[in-house]
C-alpha cells in the first residue's frame, strides 16, 4: 500500500534523466535549468508555455528549494504547472488535494489497523514466544500507510503538488508550515523520517480564503493571469496539434472576448482547450454562430453566462480577431 | 502584463536603479523601504528572500529585478498593482516624491477600560462604586434598547465596551471529521488500537460521532451616506463579532467594495477602527448595493466564501440603481449561502414599511429580516446567526 501506492504518476523511464549540458555547481538529478529562460524552454518542450514571470518564479523555487505559491482564477493552469514540472524534472508527481476538514492522518500517514490485527492473529496462531517482540512488529514500517506528504518525503526527488490549499482549515496550514520548513516527519513508533532531497513543492490556491502570511512567507509567490491572445493560441496549438491554426485563433479570440463580457465564470485556458477539442472532434475548422451555440457548454458552465454569450455577435468577434492579424 | 513596459528600460540609467543592480543589498533594502512606505508589509525575511533571488538570477536588468521582487515581496494579487507603481517610481528615481501612505495609523484615543464612574482610580471598589455599578447596570438596560444613532459620546463609548464583550458564534455545520464520543458509530481505528493493546481480545467497542464546526459568517456592512449614523456602531459590532472567531469575513459596501477582515483583526477596537477608517475609500458616499453585491459574489462569494456560509447584510436598503440588479444578485447569493440575514437599522422605526425599491427586490431572497439599530438588536442578530433563535420574517 505504501510503496506501490497508486497516488502518484511517474513518467515512464524518466527517473533521474541525465542533464544535457550539465549544471555547473550542483549535482541535481534534473536537466539543466540554469536560468529562467532554460526553465521556460524546458517547460515548452513539455507543452507548457510559461511567461517570464512564471519561469522566473519556478527557477527561484528550484534553486533555493523553497515552495512556489501559485494563485489565480480557476482554469488558468496552476495545477498544470506541477504536471509539466514533473515531466521536465523526470520526477514523480505526488498530489495532495486539500479539502475542508483534511487532517494530518489524511495528509501524512495512518496505521493499517486491519493488517496489524491479522498479523497479531497470525502470531497467536503460530504460538507467541515474546509478547514484546510481537508488539514491536505491529508498529513496523510496513503497517504504515503513507499518505501524500509522507510519500513525497520518501520518494524524493519528486514534485509535491498541494492543490487548493485555501480549502483546508487554518490548523492544517500550520501543520503544513511545519512539514514544509523541515521536510521531516516524526512517527512516534518509528522515529524521524527525512527526505534525502526536499521535494519541489507547488502550492495552489483559488483565493476563496486568505492563506496565512506565515505560510506565504516561506514561498515564492506568483499570480497567474489568463494568457494573452497570442499565447493562448500557442497553448491551444501545442496541446491540440489536431486543431487547425485558423480554429485555434478563432476560439482564442472568442474566449478572450468572453472574458471581458462580465460573466459569472469567465472561461479559463482549460475551457479554451476543452472547447477547441470539442470543435475538433466535430470536425469543425472555422467558427460559425450555430456551431458556437451548440458547443458553448464546453466553455461556459452557467445558464446565465450562456444566455449572455448568445446575445454576443460571434461572427463579429471572429471577424475582429482575424482583422487583428 | 507589466513585463513589457518594464522590460523596455533594459539598462538602468539613474542612481537608484544602478544601485539595485550593482549593489543588490542596498538596492533591495531601498526598494523594500519604498514598498513599506506604500503600505505593503515587507518584513526582513522577505527582503532576505529578495536579495537571495537577485543573487540566484544574477540579476542584470530591470526585468530580472522586477520578477525577483514580485515573487518574493508580493503575497496578494492586490499587492501587485502597488508593487508595479512603486517599482516604476523607484526605477525612475521618483521614490522621494512619492506620497507616503501610513500603513496602519495608530490613533491615540481615550482609554475606556475603566468603568465610567470610577473617577478616583482606585482598584478597590468602595460603596460609592457599588451604587455606581448598579446605576450603571440599569443604564446598560436602557442603552441596550436605544437606537445607536441617538447616543451621545459617552453612551457611545459605553456601547463600544459592551459590544467588545461578545463574539458571535455561527451556526454549526457537520464536518467530515470525527471525534471520540460515548455514543455514535463504532470507531474502528480506536477499537482496533485498544484491541491490539489487550492482545487481540475484544475488550470493548469505542465510539465516535461527527464533529461540528461553526459555519463561516460574512458581514457586508453598508457605509453609504444614509447609513452614517450606524456605520461606526456596525463596524464595531463587526469587530466584536470577529474577535475570537477565525471564520468571519467583513466587507464594507457603498460605492466600492472593501474587504476589512484584515483591518479588523487587531485586538484593540480603536486601532482596528482606525485602520478600517483608512481602508474604506467611500465613507458616506452613494449606495450601489446591486453592483457591490455582484462584485462580492464575483470576486469572493462564488469561489467559496459565501458557499454554505451565513451572510449578513447590514443596510437600510436605499439603492440608487435599478432594484432589479439587486434582486438578481440576492437570488444568486441565496443559492450560494446557507442563510442570508438582512439587518436593517431602520426596521424598528415606527411605521416602517419595506417599501424602498432595493429592499423590496431583495426581501424574497432573505431568510431572516431583523433589526439593526441597538445593542439588543445586535444580540438578537448574533442569536439568529448562531441559529439559536428563529428570526421574524418581514
Amino acid at each position: 500500500m505504501a510503496d506501490d501506492a497508486a497516488d502518484h504518476t511517474a513518467p515512464p523511464g524518466a527517473a533521474h534523466a541525465a542533464a544535457p549540458g550539465s549544471n555547473e555547481h550542483r549535482a541535481v538529478a534534473a536537466p539543466d535549468l540554469g536560468s529562467p529562460a532554460a526553465v521556460r524552454d524546458r517547460l515548452a518542450d513539455h507543452d507548457y508555455l510559461a511567461d517570464t514571470g512564471l519561469s522566473t518564479a519556478i527557477f527561484l523555487a528550484l534553486r533555493t528549494q523553497r515552495p512556489l505559491f501559485l494563485e489565480g482564477e480557476a482554469g488558468v493552469g496552476k495545477t498544470a504547472v506541477a504536471h509539466a514540472l514533473s515531466d521536465v524534472l523526470g520526477a514523480p508527481l505526488v498530489r495532495l488535494q486539500c479539502y475542508e476538514g483534511i487532517d494530518a492522518s489524511q495528509a501524512l500517514y495512518d496505521w493499517d489497523f486491519p493488517r496489524q490485527l491479522l498479523h497479531l492473529r497470525a502470531a497467536e496462531a503460530g504460538g507467541v514466544a515474546d509478547v514484546n517482540a510481537v508488539e514491536a512488529e505491529l508498529y513496523d514500517r510496513r503497517f504504515l500507510i503513507a499518505r501524500p506528504l509522507l510519500q513525497a518525503l520518501e520518494m524524493s526527488p519528486c514534485v509535491l503538488l498541494i492543490d487548493e490549499v485555501d480549502r483546508a482549515d487554518d490548523e492544517f496550514e500550520a501543520f503544513l508550515l511545519e512539514i514544509l520548513s523541515e521536510f521531516t516527519v516524526t512517527v512516534p513508533e518509528i522515529g524521524t523520517l527525512r527526505a534525502t532531497e526536499p521535494p519541489v513543492v507547488i502550492i495552489t490556491s483559488n483565493r476563496t480564503r486568505e492563506v496565512h502570511d506565515a505560510l506565504k512567507r516561506r514561498c515564492y509567490y506568483h499570480w497567474l493571469e489568463h494568457p494573452d491572445f497570442e499565447r493562448e493560441i500557442a497553448i491551444v496549438r501545442v496541446r491540440l496539434p489536431e486543431v487547425s491554426a485558423r480554429l485555434a485563433r478563432e476560439v482564442a479570440a472568442v474566449t478572450q472576448a468572453l472574458r471581458t463580457a462580465d460573466l459569472l465564470k469567465p472561461p479559463g485556458v482549460a475551457e479554451t482547450i476543452d472547447w477547441a477539442r470539442a470543435l475538433a472532434a466535430l470536425d469543425v475548422h472555422g467558427l460559425e454562430p450555430d456551431v458556437v451555440m451548440a458547443t458553448l457548454g464546453a466553455a461556459l458552465k452557467y445558464r446565465e453566462d450562456q444566455e449572455r454569450a448568445r446575445r454576443l455577435d460571434v461572427g463579429q468577434l471572429v471577424r475582429q480577431a482575424l482583422a487583428e492579424v | 502584463m507589466p513585463t513589457h513596459d518594464l522590460a523596455t528600460g533594459g539598462s538602468p540609467t539613474n542612481g537608484a536603479a544602478r544601485a539595485a543592480v550593482a549593489e543588490p543589498v542596498t538596492g533591495a533594502v531601498a526598494l523594500a523601504a519604498a514598498l513599506r512606505g506604500a503600505g505593503m508589509p515587507v518584513g526582513p525575511d522577505r527582503v532576505q528572500h529578495f536579495v537571495e533571488a537577485l543573487d540566484q538570477l544574477d540579476a542584470r536588468d530591470r526585468t530580472d529585478v522586477y520578477w525577483a521582487g514580485r515573487a518574493t515581496l508580493c503575497a496578494h494579487p492586490e499587492h501587485i498593482t502597488r508593487y508595479d507603481n512603486v517599482f516604476a517610481a523607484f526605477f525612475e528615481g521618483r521614490v522621494a516624491d512619492m506620497k507616503r501612505v501610513q500603513p496602519t495609523p495608530v490613533q491615540q484615543t481615550t482609554t475606556v477600560a475603566l468603568p465610567v464612574t470610577d473617577t478616583d482610580g482606585s482598584d478597590h471598589p468602595d460603596d460609592e462604586d457599588q451604587t455606581a455599578l448598579v446605576a450603571n447596570a440599569s443604564s446598560v438596560e436602557v442603552l441596550r434598547r436605544r437606537d445607536v444613532a441617538s447616543l451621545d459620546a459617552e453612551e457611545r463609548r459605553q456601547l463600544e465596551r459592551l459590544l467588545a464583550r461578545f463574539a458571535m458564534p455561527g451556526a454549526q455545520r457537520r464536518t467530515r471529521r470525527w471525534q471520540p464520543d460515548r455514543i455514535g458509530a463504532v470507531d474502528r481505528g480506536r477499537t482496533v488500537r485498544a484491541l491490539l493493546r489487550s492482545g487481540g481480545e475484544i475488550a470493548e467497542l469505542r465510539w465516535r460521532s461527527e464533529r461540528h464546526r461553526p459555519r463561516r459568517v460574512v458581514l457586508l456592512i453598508d457605509v453609504s451616506g444614509s447609513m452614517t449614523p450606524y456605520a461606526d456602531a456596525l463596524l464595531r459590532f463587526a469587530h466584536a463579532a470577529t474577535r475570537g472567531r477565525q471564520r468571519t469575513e467583513v466587507f464594507s459596501i457603498g460605492t466600492r467594495l472593501t474587504r476589512l477582515t484584515r483591518e479588523l483583526s487587531h485586538r484593540d477596537a480603536d486601532t482596528a477602527m482606525a485602520s478600517v477608517a483608512s481602508a474604506i475609500p467611500d465613507w458616506s458616499g452613494g449606495t450601489r448595493l446591486g453592483t457591490q453585491l455582484k462584485a462580492f459574489l464575483d470576486r469572493w462569494g462564488q469561489r467559496g466564501m459565501a458557499r454554505g456560509a451565513i451572510v449578513v447584510l447590514m443596510s437600510d436598503g436605499w439603492e440608487r440603481e435599478d432594484p432589479a440588479l439587486l434582486g438578481e444578485q440576492m437570488a444568486r447569493l441565496h443559492r450560494l449561502a446557507h442563510r442570508v440575514v438582512w439587518a436593517n437599522p431602520r426596521r424598528a422605526r415606527p411605521g416602517f414599511e419595506p417599501l424602498v425599491g432595493g429592499l423590496l427586490a431583495a426581501l424574497p431572497h432573505v431568510d431572516a429580516f431583523v433589526d439593526g439599530h441597538s445593542l439588543e438588536a445586535y444580540e438578537h442578530l448574533a442569536d439568529v446567526v448562531a441559529g439559536r433563535k428563529e428570526a421574524t420574517h418581514a
